[in-house]
């Protein structure tokens, strides 16, 4: 069946994904691997959607597009504020959150 | 004015026998007006006392006088009562006229109450009139009035008044002690930084001691016992700036305090077991068997406790001689005439609960007379060797007290509270006497440096003086002489079976007794004056209380006349008028005790005992007047000459004057007083201190280790675990987005792992 | 009763009153500080005022039943609903939660304690305030445990925000312990509710209200949990024990207590030992004993115990001491240990002294504090050692000291003396089943307690009060005598003291059908 090879696809993007995530440093390269992450979702939900035949997972994957897209203006957003506090876009330096 | 006066009618009702006013039992119904009028004079002292032209004193004396003037009418009203109840034959007889003179009275009570529901209020009163008619005759009933205070289930504790003879005697002398003496402050606190202050704690004590004499309730006893102990406290330190003032009111509070965990024990063992709380109804029970002898013993020994701290019994009685901290007039009021005497009220009041829990009527020793006598002797010594004349009469006081409970502990009722009355005067005498002398000296008490030779200088005191040392002597026909002879017939005599031992510590004390007055006598008013003032008789608002009390010194004897021996003709309406309208003869409620009579050798032999104490006291401190000293050098040949100026009877010179001023003397003076001293100072007060020291220590101890230590440190641990944890903890938060990503993802795959390794 | 509005809303009204204050304090803004103090106290006396109007339309020949009882569904899922009702039981303790409210409200008209902010400090006073008056109406166990914790935030906050230099520590372990004993609470109450049989509630009490398969439902409960096995229930009861004993402070339990009330502002000391040490002593009496009886018996020569070694134990502390406010914290161990001896008994007359001992204490104890925060406030110390001629100094607050003094040690004629003597005498018979000797010896260990009690309470007085002014203290100008909120507010607490012990039966009569009614109910029927 196809789906097999739409999974791995699948699992491949979000693998990289992660490993964007945890171990770029540049801010910007991290939000395109969050957007990778989203899309291996999308991927699942749409061939989950065509196996049982059921419109939910394309609406779903509509849904996650549609927030992807806010996510990356927030997020952009986000960076540009650091960018100009911080000069800088590198994550290792960004830690306010530490209690 | 009018305390004298009140004193003369006091007199005359006794003397005719028969009531000066017309009779109603008004007051008897409603003597709670008595305790109430200082209450109110308390609170307006307090309140308004500062801003009074006289500092509120004037309100205070308003009060007592309305009280003694009410005092006496509820006298003569009782009197009355109680003439009408018996004919003038010699036997006891019914009390058909009771009945009227209350159930008048009740209705008239009735009619004009406002106070709160009259209803069940003077039933009591009613029905024990009625079974006393139908029943024994003879019995003259205490006019009862109570209401509940509050009830809890079956329980209710009922508060009121009663009247008896008991009750009258000592309205009468609180009333009358407490007037002479608010009048005698007028003069010897006037200045006073806290001369309001006095005079409000004054009335609120007069108040709390009216209320405890007119009881009908047990708990409310207890109500009027502490707060008398309160005001006791608060006027003994009342100059409160020094520490040695506030040290002795401490001790007397906590002393009291000691005393009266028996006190709530007993209080409670009564209570709870005879299911009320009226005196009457436990008396009657205790007296016919209402409950255990086990329970009535136990209950009796913890009342004791009470009574030996509030009385001073040994050996509790350490406070009092430090309570002289206080002024003098409250000393007279407080702590000789009035408040200590309320142990041997509680005594004579709950008296069918010792008689029975201490088989006084069928043993010939018991714990209250030994307890008694043991106190007598062990003050009368110590009274020997003070310095300050006010301890003596502290000492003095304690003896005399003891001397009381161990007249009660015979069964030798009436001796005792005949003895109280008495005491009350000629003490209150001696003290303001005191008072007088030290108002006059610099405001000292020092016998040995500061007095001397003051009979010439302050002849009235002197004479004052003399008078109530000649009564607490036992000097015929001085008061003490009556009471006292009549208590060591009790003794002798005694019940079922004589007190023989505690007889021959009566005589004892009989003899020290006069002993130590006469040194006060010679130590103060004669010799050479060695201190550096110029003393003068008082001014006359504090010379009349002395004349006033030396007066009663004299006569207060003559109430109760013995009616047997010598004085069998005597007629009825004079002799035992005291017996007559004291002693209850409500015998539900109170045992039927044996009156011992007039003993005419034991009379002599008091007398005797008494004469030879003042003789050989006064010989060593004439010696020592002639000599210009305060203590005799014992030397050889003053025992000699000692000998030759008094004692020609006497064959063997060097043995019995050895034996007199060497032995008895010197040796009471000496070796028995100052061990009893040390004994006193350092095993029962270093008792007290020591307990008192090592409970600081303890909780010291125990807060330091236990508390602090294993409790707290359990507590402490918890926390310190959990943060423990949490420093862990907090190393993983780096604040980087990217790490914490990293977690997430490996706790999800962990999870995730789970899952399926389950799954 | 007639009055029907009464009837059906009194009680709700009464107990959510401060918090619709509070929420209008919330719409003022922070500067106006006084608005913020007239708004708070006028919330406390129109509580009051609504408080007195339910009192005057109390019927009190049936003092021993629940009135004005409002039963609502609540939370369905778990057969919670939300049930309140005034009884003799809760009468005098709403009453003092309502006495004493208004004057710490008036106390605090020039004393807010540093940082200052006087809104958030009165708004957490008024939600204590419906925290407490519902603990004491509460008739469903959820709905009671509800209250009993909203109690302890506001608390927690008056103590980590405006107390003293320890604050941060105190706060967190009054918190802290205080939810532990909840928590085991809580569990004890989820056990009754699941071991709970409703088929066995007489058939009289289940008509008046609605009850599922189990019931929260304090009424029902003693009859629906009868059929628990017993050593099940004297597990249950321990927990509850736990919670409610940790909150009276019962030793070995107490050493929050000290540290809390040191720490407290002076308000929050007052309503400490006031009125939330009477949460834990009233849920023994409430739901502890009523609801388990058989347990009750087995626990009670324990509980005894405890209660003496707490009177001993806790005077001994105080002997230790060298801090005033933690002599006085310390004494209110010892002192709800006659409260705990007087219930351990398990006597009628031993639980309405309890009761007298919870309203007393909380008059004396409370006034105690109010002194020595006024103390601290002037000399800004209250160690003993540095203190001295208070009375010259300050003469009526020295004659105020002195007094409350007495009634703490149990003067008769003040209010202290009614709790302590009734619960001694209680003691020598106590219920049937228990030891009587056991008992008996309490009983005298009690009494050597009061000895104790005025050993420390005088060696304060005499410290403090007697004597003249240490050097340092001699002419500050900052000590004063009594100012005006002080007076206004203690008056009336000093003028309570001398009612309640003249007139014991203002209490007892009102207590004593309840608790007759209880007892009856449980361990007599």
């Amino acid at each position: 069946m196809l789906l097999n090879q739409f999974l791995l696809l699948a699992a491949i993007l979000f693998c990289i994904g992660v490993y964007g995530v945890i171990a770029r440093r540049n801010a910007v390269m991290v939000l395109m691997s969050v957007e990778l992450i989203l899309n291996a979702v999308n991927i699942n939900l749409v061939a989950f959607g065509q196996l049982h035949d059921v419109t939910f997972g394309h609406v779903f994957a509509l849904f996650v597009i549609a927030v992807a897209a806010a996510e990356v203006g927030v997020g952009l957003a986000l960076v540009i504020m650091i960018y100009r506090n911080k000069r800088s876009v590198d994550l290792d330096q960004v830690d306010l959150m530490k209690g | 004015m009018i305390a004298t006066l009140l004193s003369q009618f006091n007199m005359l009702a006794v003397e005719s026998g028969g009531p000066v006013l017309e009779s109603s039992g008004w007051l008897l119904e409603n003597v709670w007006l008595i305790p109430l009028i200082p209450a109110i004079s308390f609170v307006l002292i307090i309140l308004f006392g500062k801003k009074a032209p006289k500092e509120g004193a004037e309100i205070g004396m308003v009060s007592i006088i309305a009280v003694l003037v009410l005092s006496f009418l509820t006298m003569t009203q009782w009197m009355s009562a109680r003439d009408q109840a018996v004919p003038t034959t010699d036997g006891e007889a019914a009390v058909a006229v009771l009945d009227q003179a209350v159930g008048g009275s009740g209705e008239q009570a009735a009619a004009g109450d406002s106070v709160d529901d009259g209803a069940g209020e003077t039933a009591q009163s009613f029905e024990a009139a009625v079974d006393a008619e139908g029943g024994e005759s003879g019995q003259y009933l205490p006019v009862v009035r109570d209401t509940d205070w509050w009830s809890v289930g079956a329980l209710t504790i009922t508060v009121g008044t009663m009247v008896d003879g008991l009750t009258v005697m000592m309205l009468v002398t609180v009333g009358l002690v407490s007037t002479l003496v608010h009048l005698f402050s007028l003069e010897y606190v006037k200045g006073d930084t806290r001369f309001t202050h006095y005079y409000a704690f004054l009335s609120l004590f007069t108040s709390a001691m009216l209320l405890y004499v007119v009881s009908s309730s047990l708990l409310q006893m207890l109500v009027a016992w502490e707060l008398v102990g309160l005001c006791s406290f608060v006027l003994i330190g009342h100059w409160w700036e020094e520490k040695a003032n506030t040290d002795a009111s401490m001790k007397a509070f906590l002393t009291n305090r000691v005393g009266d965990i028996g006190l709530l024990v007993g209080v409670t063992i009564l209570i709870v077991t005879l299911g009320t709380s009226d005196v009457l109804e436990i008396n009657r029970l205790a007296l016919n068997g209402g409950t255990s002898h086990l329970v009535l013993l136990v209950a009796s020994c913890c009342l004791m406790a009470a009574v030996a701290s509030k009385s001073g019994q040994f050996p509790l009685h350490t406070w009092l001689p430090d309570a002289m901290a206080g002024p003098t007039p409250v000393s007279a009021l407080i702590h000789a005439a009035t408040m200590v005497v309320a142990g041997v009220f509680l005594i004579a009041r709950l008296y069918p609960v010792f008689w029975e829990g201490l088989s006084i009527g069928t043993s010939s020793i018991n714990l209250m007379a030994v307890m008694g006598g043991f106190t007598t002797i062990m003050a009368g010594a110590l009274a020997f060797v003070q310095r300050d004349i006010k301890k003596v009469l502290a000492y003095s006081t304690v003896s005399q007290l003891g001397y009381m409970v161990m007249a009660l502990g015979v069964g030798a009722w009436t001796a005792g509270v005949f003895h109280l009355f008495t005491h009350a005067f000629f003490k209150a005498c001696l003290f303001l006497g005191a008072g007088a002398l030290s108002h006059a000296c610099h405001h000292s008490f020092d016998m040995k440096a500061e007095m001397g030779g003051l009979r010439k200088k302050m002849p009235l005191t002197f004479w004052t003086f003399i008078l109530g040392t000649g009564a607490l002597a036992g000097v015929p026909p001085l008061a003490g002489f009556w009471s006292k002879d009549e208590l060591l017939a009790g003794a002798w005599a005694g019940q079922e079976q004589g007190y023989p031992i505690i007889f021959i510590m009566g005589c004892i004390i009989a003899f020290l007794t006069a002993a130590y007055m006469t040194r006060v006598i010679w130590l103060v008013f004669f010799g050479e004056y060695r201190g550096h003032d110029h003393p003068h008789d008082p001014p006359l608002v504090m010379a009349l209380p002395l004349l006033v009390l030396s007066a009663l010194a004299v006569i207060a004897g003559f109430f109760n006349l013995p009616h047997t021996g010598p004085f069998k003709n005597l007629p009825d309406n004079i002799a035992e008028r005291f017996l007559h309208y004291v002693e209850p003869t409500y015998f539900e409620a109170f045992p039927v005790v044996k009156h011992s009579g007039f003993i005419t050798w034991i009379a002599l032999l008091s007398i005797g005992l008494g004469l030879l104490a003042i003789f050989t006291t006064s010989m060593y401190y004439k010696k020592c007047v002639a000599l210009g000293v305060t203590e005799l050098p014992n030397g050889l040949t003053k025992r000699n000459k000692l000998f030759a100026a008094g004692y020609k009877f006497l064959e063997n010179k060097y043995y019995l004057d050895h034996l007199y001023t060497g032995i008895i003397a010197g040796g009471t003076k000496g070796v028995i007083a100052r061990a009893t001293n040390w004994f006193n100072s350092n095993v029962l007060d270093g008792i007290v201190n020591g307990a008192g020291r090592s409970a600081v220590a303890g909780g010291r101890w125990t807060y330091k280790n236990i508390d602090q230590g294993v409790v707290d440190a359990v507590v402490k641990g918890s926390g310190t675990g959990s943060s423990g944890v949490g420093q862990l903890l907090r190393g993983i938060q780096t604040g980087k987005v990217q790490q914490y990503g990293a977690l997430l993802f490996a706790g999800v795959t962990v999870l995730a792992a789970v899952f399926i390794v389950v799954v | 009763m007639e009055n029907e509005f009464l009837t059906d809303w009194g009680l709700t009204l009464l107990v959510f009153a401060p918090l619709i204050g509070a929420a209008i304090m919330a719409a003022i803004p922070r500067e106006s500080e006084g608005s913020h103090k007239m708004v708070a106290l006028a919330t406390t006396l129109v509580t009051a005022a609504i408080g007195i109007w339910l009192f005057v339309d109390f019927d009190y020949d049936r003092a021993g039943d629940l009135q004005f009882v409002q039963d609502r569904s609540w939370i369905d899922l778990i057969d919670s609903r939300y049930i309140v009702g005034l009884d003799g039981l809760s009468l005098p303790l709403i009453a003092l939660t309502l006495f004493i409210v208004p004057l710490v409200i008036i106390y605090s008209w020039n004393h807010i304690p540093e940082p200052g902010n006087p809104k958030a400090f009165l708004m957490l006073i008024l939600i204590l305030h419906t925290g407490m008056l519902g603990s004491f109406v509460a008739q469903d166990l959820i709905l009671f445990f509800v209250f009993f914790e909203v109690v302890l935030l506001p608390m927690y906050f008056m103590i980590g925000v405006w107390g003293g230099p320890e604050r941060q520590y105190a706060s967190i372990k009054f918190f802290l312990y205080t939810l532990f004993g909840s928590a085991l609470m809580i569990i004890s109450f989820l056990a009754l509710y699941f071991l709970s049989d409703t088929g066995l509630v007489p058939a009289a009490l289940a008509e008046t209200t609605t009850l599922g398969e189990h019931t929260f439902d304090m009424r029902a409960l003693p009859a629906a949990v009868s059929g628990i096995a017993s050593g099940t229930a004297l597990w249950i009861f321990g927990g509850m024990f736990m919670g409610f004993g940790i909150k009276v402070p019962m030793f070995p339990f107490h050493t929050w207590l000290p540290d809390a009330h040191t720490q407290a502002p002076t308000q929050g000391s007052v309503i400490l030992a006031a009125v939330l040490l009477k949460l834990g002593t009233y849920g023994f009496v409430r739901i502890a004993i009523p609801i388990l009886p058989g347990a009750a018996m087995s626990w009670a020569p324990w509980i005894g115990g405890l209660a003496v070694i707490g009177i001993i134990y806790g005077a001994l502390g105080c002997l230790a001491q060298t801090d005033m406010k933690r002599l006085i914290a310390f004494s209110s161990v010892a002192h709800m240990g006659y409260v705990m001896l007087g219930i351990a008994t398990l006597t009628e007359l031993g639980i309405n002294a309890a009761v007298f001992g919870m309203v007393a204490h909380g008059l004396i104890t409370g006034m105690l504090f109010f002194v020595a925060g006024s103390i601290k406030e002037r000399y800004h110390t209250l160690e003993i050692r540095r203190l001295g001629g208070l009375l010259k100094q300050a003469p009526k607050m020295g004659w105020i000291l002195g007094m409350c003094t007495m009634a703490s040690l149990g003067l008769p004629g003040l209010a202290g003396f009614w709790g302590e003597f009734p619960a001694i005498m209680s003691a020598y018979n106590p219920a049937e089943g228990l030891n009587v000797e056991l008992f008996r010896f309490y009983m005298v260990v009690a009494a050597l307690g009061t000895v104790l009690a005025a050993g420390y309470l005088l060696w304060l007085y005499q410290r403090t009060t007697f004597g003249t002014p240490s050097e340092e203290f001699e002419d500050d100008p900052n000590i004063h005598d009594l100012g005006g909120p002080e007076m206004v507010a203690w008056v009336p607490i000093l003028i309570a003291i001398v009612l309640f012990g003249v007139l014991p039966g203002l209490i007892l009569d009102v207590t004593d059908p309840a608790i007759s009614g209880l007892l009856a109910a449980s361990l007599g029927g």
